[in-house]
């Protein structure tokens, strides 16, 4: 064959990858995110949250041989919580305050960086920092910290369209990284510390229109808000502040919400305080709520039901069911049915003594301690929003933990006055004037004790609630987890170890010291044939591959 | 009909000469079918008893039902919460510092009784800390840059003014002689450039340490040291044993400073032992040092501010 018969189809080979890269992301393409696995397309990978990879080409063999390709600088010095989007070989990440940047997810090299200033009247509670973009067609979207969800051109990073959500100033934020389902982008409002009244909207991908609503502290006339007393709601607070995940078959999207307000005082809020601590299900198109589980009813600990929602279908007794995964801030791992909401098993997974236990409706039979006494496990909780990871291949729930740690709570009136923090009380460590670890970051020194606990890694069988392994880390463990078809698990921590895993056993394979707090999820992509980890640590994103 | 009733309770002690602070009267007030139960001084009650004409009390006790007149803020009494040392440390803070305007006794300027226990602007210690260190807009008490162990013997003092004795710590330069004599410290400890690195240096200890946790530290220095100064045991594969004080630990590594003062940094993985002990290699001074000795060597220690 000459080259001249050739070449027609060649055109054809080139033509086909160009194609590919130029292609939309239709909806279509995220609903079968998994399918691609070239690509991470949304803030966990897909639908299911279960931030689990079909790659396979590194693998428990020759993960040792993994080096750093590049390294992405932010240019800001807030914690890096973000996971980057990859789509066809570009990588959509974003930066604090509320910066998007694109780059060459080969090479590290920058296409374009958006820049959006929030409004200095912005407060969110624990750092300006944002977790990552939401893609639908050539559009991204980015909830920002002063709660406006902005529309940009993924091509050239200019803006299409901008819709505030809410008052800053009255301390509602948005930290989380939209969920595009279809025609929508579903966003909810970060604030718990200040009293704010939570909600969960859908937004139109085109014009930034309100679709719908769901308010998390019910009003007047709407179901649930006979668990508050008087104008308790209108301070409530269940904030949300991480992605949640959708089930098409049930069109069905699920959120986990956080603390009631006053954080700390329960008695200025008598009753269950819905939707606060719950998951809720709601329909796609309409914002309607199908059903709800609340993990800590009238919570006095900041117990966050903050989670991803990791849905997984498998066998329960015997049965095909739908299911969700959930390890809850509160020390508790649940199982629950994610057509009805009805709860099927609950089992601590961390020190707990704020309940003995959950009663046959995964209700928490509560144990409060005496005042000075410390609560197991402390204010950040057994876990919190950390991504999670379930591995098919290993039927396992991977979780992020903090072991042996607790907190003295000190509850105390608090008086609301808008955008000021409303904690009603305080929290100490468990040994006076010892340090105590925290959400935040305070390394890169550690000389905290068995007494102030530490983080781990626990892998969970959600049949039986009990742990298959554990990998103990010496600092508190802040970072996501991956699992990849190869049986390999991703993982961060505190004191700046990445470290790759054998999933079926937790024993270490590989780690580089990053130098920097982990405070982000990893995900991983492949490019002309190269599969690339990638993850945050202190104020750089890291892209590692095999040594070729 | 009209509205009756008037009910006062004593709920604390009794009053019998001067008037103790923590004398609150549970007022309990019948109004129409409402029943309004507060707590008041036991002074607004010795008001409504004496020459107040009827329709005076009825004002009084209606705007105290309604919140409208808020009684002078009443501290009480909360024996035990404040360590001696702290009290004795504040004392000397108190003499030096807010003495010259509010006088020995805390009521040199009209209308203030430091001595009370009664603060017209204050009710918890919060409040308190928050005066001392901001000060007070508009009129002459100005803000201090208290640490957080003067701060908390201040707080201490004012709280107990009346009933301590204004008894010295200790003198601070005969604490030097014992920390450098009798004492030993500093075959161990250091200070501004001088002694061991083996155990903390203490150079700064009196901006980070109240009164108390020092003298706790001297009696019982196990029971009251820190995590963050831990010592380890460590011995490598081949048999070396290394002790020293932990400056960082991390799940794969160790860094500590060593009893030749060498900072070495440890892997885990090649180590055959590792410990973290949690006994201190302090010896306790209680019997060791006279009670005079040791409140001179606190006295030191608190005047060790670091370089300023």
């Amino acid at each position: 064959m000459t080259l001249r018969r050739r070449a027609p189809m060649l055109l054809l080979v080139t033509l086909i990858p160009c194609s590919t890269v130029n292609a939309q992301v239709s909806s279509e393409r995220l609903l079968r995110a998994a399918q691609e696995p070239q690509n991470w397309l949304t803030y966990s990978g897909d639908y299911s949250s279960q931030r689990y990879s079909l790659l396979k080409q590194i693998d428990l063999k020759n993960v040792k041989n993994l080096e750093q390709k590049w390294v992405f600088q932010a240019q800001s010095l807030q914690k890096f919580e973000t996971t980057p989007l990859v789509v066809d070989g570009i990588m959509y990440l974003t930066q604090s305050p509320n910066d998007i940047v694109a780059l060459d997810a080969k090479t590290g090299r920058v296409f374009w960086i958006y820049h959006y200033i929030p409004s200095p009247t912005a407060r969110p509670c624990c750092g300006i920092v944002n977790r990552g973009a939401a893609i639908l067609g050539d559009t991204l979207f980015m909830a920002t910290v002063d709660a406006h969800l902005v529309a940009v051109d993924a091509k050239n990073g200019h803006a299409l369209w901008n819709t505030q959500l809410a008052d800053p100033a009255a301390g509602y934020a948005m930290t989380l990284a939209p969920l595009v389902i279809k025609d929508k982008v579903v966003v909810g409002v970060a604030g718990g510390e200040f009293g704010i009244r939570g909600f969960i909207a859908a937004y139109d991908p085109a014009t930034g229109k309100e679709a719908w609503r769901f308010n998390t502290v019910p009003g007047p006339g709407e179901a649930g808000h006979e668990s508050w007393h008087g104008d308790d709601w209108v301070h409530g607070g269940a904030p949300v502040w991480i992605t949640g995940s959708y089930d098409q078959d049930l069109n069905l999207t699920y959120w986990g919400t956080g603390n009631p307000g006053p954080d700390f005082n329960p008695a200025q809020r008598p009753g269950d305080n819905l939707y606060s601590d719950c998951v809720v299900a709601l329909d796609l198109d309409t914002g309607k709520l199908k059903w709800f589980f609340q993990f800590t009813p009238q919570d006095p600990y900041d117990y966050d039901a903050v989670q991803i929602p990791v849905l997984v279908d498998a066998i329960w007794n015997g049965t095909p069911r739908k299911l969700m995964l959930w390890g809850n801030r509160n020390g508790f791992f649940y199982v629950l049915d994610r057509a009805t909401g009805k709860f099927l098993s609950g089992h601590s997974f961390v020190d707990v003594n704020w309940a003995s236990g959950l009663n046959e409706n995964g209700r928490p039979i509560a144990t409060p301690q005496h005042p000075g006494a410390p609560t197991y496990p402390g204010l950040a909780g057994g876990t919190s929003w950390y991504s999670p990871s379930y591995s098919p291949r290993t039927t396992l729930f991977y979780l992020s933990t903090w072991e042996g740690y607790g907190a003295v709570f000190a509850p105390a009136a608090a008086d609301f006055r808008e955008g000021q923090r409303y904690m009603g009380g305080a929290n100490t460590g468990p040994i006076r004037g010892a340090e105590n670890p925290n959400i935040n970051p305070h390394g890169p020194i550690n000389t905290y004790t068995e007494t102030a606990g530490h983080g781990a890694v626990i892998a969970l069988d959600p049949q039986t609630g009990k742990k298959k392994w554990t990998f103990e880390m010496h600092d508190v463990n802040t970072s996501g987890i991956l699992t990849t078809a190869s049986d390999l698990l991703f993982v961060g921590g505190r004191e700046g170890y990445f470290q790759a895993l054998d999933a079926r056993t937790g024993a270490p394979l590989w780690k580089a010291n990053l130098g920097g707090d982990i405070v982000a999820g990893p995900m991983t992509y492949q490019v002309d044939g190269q599969q690339y980890i990638v993850i945050a640590a202190g104020n750089c994103l890291f892209a590692f591959a095999l040594r070729e | 009909m009209p509205c009756r009733g008037v009910l006062g309770r004593v709920s604390g002690s009794s009053i019998g000469g001067a008037i103790n602070v923590d004398t609150r009267v549970r007022l309990v007030i019948e109004f129409c079918a409402d029943r309004v139960e507060s707590e008041i001084p036991i002074q607004l009650l010795i008001l409504l008893s004496k020459d107040w004409n009827m329709l005076q009390r009825w004002v009084l006790v209606f705007s105290l039902s309604l919140g409208a007149i808020r009684p002078t803020t009443q501290i009480r009494d909360r024996p035990g919460q404040y360590a001696q040392a702290d009290i004795q440390y504040g004392s000397q803070i108190y003499s030096a510092q807010c003495s010259p305007c509010h006088g020995p006794d805390g009521d040199s300027i009209e209308g203030v009784e430091l001595g009370s226990g009664q603060f017209r602007r204050a009710s918890s210690d919060a409040d308190l800390r928050t005066i001392v260190t901001m000060g007070i807009g508009g009129t002459a008490m100005p803000p201090f840059n208290f640490d957080a162990g003067e701060l908390a013997g201040i707080i201490a003092y004012l709280r107990n003014m009346r009933n301590v004795d204004a008894v010295a710590l200790g003198d601070v330069n005969r604490g030097r002689t014992v920390f450098e004599g009798t004492g030993n410290c500093m075959s161990c400890h250091r200070v501004n450039g001088k002694g061991s690195r083996v155990a903390p240096d203490l150079s700064n200890i009196g901006t980070i340490r109240t009164a108390n946790a020092l003298q706790s530290s001297l009696v019982d220095p196990t029971g009251s040291m820190l995590p963050v100064n831990r010592s380890v045991r460590a011995v490598t594969r081949d048999g070396t044993v290394i002790r020293g004080r932990r400056l960082n630990e991390d799940t794969y590594s160790v860094q500590l400073i060593d009893d030749h003062e060498h900072l070495v940094s440890l892997l885990k993985a090649n180590l055959r032992e590792f410990t973290v002990l949690k006994t201190s290699s302090m010896p306790s001074y209680e019997g060791k040092l006279s009670s005079q000795d040791l409140g001179d060597v606190i006295a030191y220690l608190l005047s060790l501010k670091g370089p300023r």
